[in-house]
Parts: C-alpha cells; structure tokens; sequence
C-alpha cells in the first residue's frame, strides 16, 4: 500500500548539468516498491506548484531503507525539485502504480531504453539478472546525453549504446541494434521506456515477432493515486470502441499489446 | 463542541466533504486515510451508462490551480451499485452521488434508479465545461437549470444539490432556479473555463482546447460567488472552489455556507480533507464556538 511520507533527502548527486539522483531514506517505501513503480514527489512547500511530480523510481536498496530517483530539470518543478539539499525532508506519496514489471519467468530478456526513459530501467535490470540473461539497449541524442553506462553494464550481459548521430557508441537508433539480435538471441520478453516513436517502434517489433512486450509509460498526471483520471491511455479495442485506462494505477507498466500508443 | 451540520437533510458529522471528480468512489484514498472523518464524499460524476471521457491530455497546471478535461470518464451506475456502493457503505461519511447525463430524460432515468438506493442526497451535475451536451449546456441560464432541477425532483424524494457553474453573468440566477424547482441545496462553484497555450505547438494544452480551472487561483472568486448566493436564496449552500486548509473552509462558512468540499487539494496531500477538519475544530476552540452553526453565514461586512 501507498503511503505519504517525509523522507529524508540522505544523498543528492549531479549527474548532469540538468540532471540530479536523489537517495531518499524509507523503509516503508523501499520495502513496498517494485521495479516499474514511481513516486509523487511534492517539488515546493507553498501551494504553487500545486501538483506533484511523478518521478519513477531508478533503484530500491530494500537493506538499507533506501531508494532512488533520477530526475532531469524540465520545468518549473523539476527546477524547484532540485533545490532541496541533502538532510531536507521531501513530501513523497509512493510507492505507486499497479502495473509494475513481470521479469521473474523468463530467462532471456531485452531492455530498451531512450533518453531519460532509461531511468525506470535499471532497477528492473537489477533484478532480473538475478535470473535471466539480460542485454540492454540504450539510446540517446548524442554523447552529452548519454548517462549511467557504468551502471548498466554491471546489471546486464550485454550493453549497446547508441547515438543518433554517431558522437558515442554504435550509430543510429537503439531499436535498429535490437532488430539486429532480436532472432540470434532468442528473447522470450522485450521491456522499453523512452520516447513515443521508440515505443511505437518496439511494439510493433515485438507484435511482428511474437514476443512478450512490457513498456513503461509516461503521462501528465494530477493524484497520481488513480481518482483523477486524468492520465489515461487508450486501450487497443477490436472495433471503434473507445476506452481508457489510467497510467498511474493500471501502469505505468502495461503489456504492449493492451494499450493503443 | 458539535461541528455536526444538516445540509439539506443530510446530516453529517462536520460541514467537510470532498468533491465531485477529485475522490473517486473513496477506495484509493482509504489508503491513506480513515474515511469515517469526512462528513460526506460526493462521488465521481456517474452516468446511467459507462463513459469512456475526452482524449488524453487532459489536466495541466496552472499558476496555483490546475485545469482538467477529463470529460466524465465513468464506469455507470450499475457497476457503482455493485462495486462502489457496498464499499461506501462501511463508513460513516454520507454519501452523495453526482449525477451526470447526455439528455434531460437520461438525468431522470438515472435519478429514478438513485432514488431507489442506500444513498444519503444527489448532487445534479448541471455545471461540467467539459462536456458537450449535458453539464453546462443546460446549467448556463435560469430556464435550463429550472427546466432539469424540475424533471429531476419529480422522481427524486432524497436530498437534492443542484452544482452551479461559475461561467455565468449572474450566478444569483441559476441558484434562484435550483431554488424555484425544488432543489434543497445548491452547489459552488464547478471550474471555471479556461484554456492554456503550448506556445511551441501553437496549440491549446489541452486535447479538448479548454478545461475547467480550479485549486487556490479560483478561491477569492468562489467565495465572491458563494457570498452573493448565499444572499439571494434561503435554502442551504455547499460552498468549494480552491480550499486547501482550515482558514479557507471558514471562509466560505462564513460568508454563509452550510457546508464545504475539498477538490483539487486532495491531489495536493491525500490527508487534505482531514486537516481541513481539524483545522476547523481547532478555531472553534479558539474562539470558544461550541456549535459550528453558530457561524454560518456570521460575515460582518465592511
């Protein structure tokens, strides 16, 4: 169950220029939350912003009470967010979102990730190569963009990096690289975050071969807790029929085939 | 200290509800919090049938308040009746259902079924701008919303609160219409319409173009509102529009109403509506007021 909490801000790194890993002390949120979920974050202590930010959750150490979100500086609040100080206390609802990531029967898995997509990737990473064989790839803009490759090599088998323009690692879209071993290795479920046309692409790779595909999703929300309905997605009908699903309590997990994007 | 208060027959433990469309059915925020604190929850706007709601975005922020489209996204009274009602029932909070429809006869059709449940008042959604028919297509005029709040009682013997829009020259005139037909209460204020600009996209925020303002940046507005209703009509108001703390409740009790819902700021903390209660009970006993009623409608103006 979600709970609302103060949490202590025990480590605040820079990434980036625009760029902050927040570690916040909870024992209760860590020891609830899973791979896939996120939290509302209260950016200010005034009224405005009067909403929370959904932040997914970069990594859960359940040992030490601790977890972690990596946020990039969008707008107002993410600015606002990155003023807090180690030792602040940090209003937090979470852990949140019923779909989370479904790893634990499968033993070749692929992981693609763009952009500050990436983020939610990790702890799934983490996790899952406890038992599977895992090969991650992750895209980005070009080489200032490229972040955390020393953490996700250690979480997979294999790492692709790639650039749009070639500045860093392999050239070109990560999705290209994964078409390329997608039959070589075999892989029984395909996990993706990041922009719009990457998860297009993934889902209709991942329909065209018959392979499982989980992909995380990101919308504007208010609560967050799943009364708003605010954040909902389309959810693939057999006929014109029009329905929804809310992101935050139906995701922001959901399985590709489910959910029109 | 009695914070207890009738609205319109409907008693309730303290004037503090939540409102329409911020709370779902309660289950989400039984999470968080005990829901038997509350005075009432007003239901997510339902309909006789299922609604599927507008495209997607539909809320953005604003400078102290957020906008919504959200377009009733509702699963129908039906599956209300079998999932949500039973769970609203395990606690003491009263319980009022908004109802919405696309036609005057499905308002009525849907308030013949209400009519027949374990629910404590009907709040008439006459006030939702992001609808195309229904909501605040019929709640704009005098002759609309007395035309709807007549059908409607007709086949209605619970508590009736007509929802009042605020996008109205002179809100009086609604409010004397829920009035003149019958309603026992009404309610203000609904959002306001308004629409944000993506400067880059040269587009509206928005997939619907324009939402319903609410939070903080209404509340000055509301309360305006609230007061001048409160004036024009005898039978009781529940007052809203950007309350986020004590202070702001006893604003709109004070300039006269009966009782209050907490919206936008259960998206700010999920314990909103609690503190708002204790709030409240907390200036009572400061200025030893041992009967909230004593202080409803108590403006001294200038």
């Amino acid at each position: 169950m979600p709970i609302n909490e103060q949490v202590k801000l025990v480590k605040k790194e820079q990434l980036k220029n625009d760029t902050f890993k927040f570690t916040c002390k909870s024992d209760k949120i860590s020891n609830e939350a899973k791979a896939g979920q996120f939290v509302e974050v209260k950016v200010s202590k005034t009224l405005d912003p009067i909403l929370r930010r959904p932040i997914s959750i970069y990594n859960i150490d359940k040992q030490n009470g601790t977890f972690e979100f990596i946020f990039q500086i969008r707008g107002r609040g993410t600015k606002l967010l990155s003023e807090f100080e180690e030792n602040d206390l940090i209003d937090i609802v979470g852990p949140l979102g019923g779909g989370t990531f479904d790893f634990k029967k499968y033993k070749s898995i692929a992981i693609i990730g763009g952009g500050i997509g990436v983020f939610p990737l990790y702890e799934l990473s983490k996790e899952a190569k406890e038992t599977a064989n895992v090969d991650i790839y992750l895209g980005f803009r070009n080489k200032d963009f490229v972040i955390l490759e020393e953490e996700f090599k250690k979480v997979s088998n294999n790492l692709t990096i790639t650039t749009d323009d070639g500045s860093y690692g392999k050239n070109g879209l990560a999705i290209d690289y994964l078409k390329q071993e997608i039959d070589l290795n075999k892989y029984d479920c395909i996990y993706a975050c990041g922009p719009l046309p990457m998860l297009k692409g993934v889902k209709a790779l991942a329909e065209e071969k018959n392979i499982p595909c989980q992909i995380s999703l990101e919308e504007k929300m208010a609560c967050g807790i799943g009364v708003c309905m605010g954040c909902s997605v389309k959810i693939a009908t057999k006929d014109d029929t029009v329905k929804y699903t809310r992101v935050c309590k139906a995701g922001p997990v959901f399985d590709s085939r489910l959910i029109e994007i | 200290m009695n914070t207890s208060v009738n609205l319109a027959g409907i008693k309730m433990k303290n004037p503090v509800t939540v409102a329409s469309g911020t709370f779902g059915y309660g289950q989400e925020f039984s999470e968080f919090i005990d829901l038997n604190k509350i005075g009432g929850i007003i239901t997510k706007g339902t309909y006789l049938k299922p609604r599927a709601g507008n495209k997607p975005p539909r809320v953005c922020e604003t400078a102290s308040g957020m906008m919504n489209a959200i377009g009733l996204e509702n699963p129908g009274i039906d599956y209300f009746i079998e999932y949500y009602l039973p769970f609203l029932k395990k606690y003491s909070a009263a319980i009022i259902v908004n109802a919405g429809g696309n036609t005057l006869e499905e308002y009525v059709e849907l308030c013949k079924v209400l009519n027949t449940l374990d629910i404590d008042g009907v709040e008439l959604n006459l006030s939702c701008p992001n609808v195309h028919a229904g909501g605040m297509a019929l709640g704009t005029t005098y002759e609309g919303v007395k035309e709807a709040t007549s059908a409607v009682r007709k086949v209605l013997d619970k508590p009736l609160i007509v929802k009042l829009t605020p996008n109205v020259t002179d809100i009086t005139l609604t409010a004397k219409a829920a009035e003149d037909a019958g309603a026992d209460a009404v309610s203000a204020v609904n959002t306001f319409l308004a629409m944000a600009i993506d400067v880059e996209k040269r587009k509206p925020v928005l997939a619907n173009n324009t939402g319903g303002l609410s939070g903080p940046a209404i509340k000055p507005i509301a309360v305006r509102m609230v007061y001048q209703i409160c004036k024009a009509i005898k039978i009781p108001v529940l007052g809203l529009g950007g309350i986020m703390t004590g202070n702001d409740a006893l604003e709109f009790i004070l300039a006269g109403a009966t009782a209050v819902s907490i919206g936008t700021g259960n998206f700010y903390a999920p314990d909103t509506s609690i503190k708002v209660v204790n709030e409240i009970e907390d200036y009572l006993k400061r200025h030893n007021i041992s009967d909230i009623n004593d202080i409803i409608g108590k403006l001294e103006m200038n």
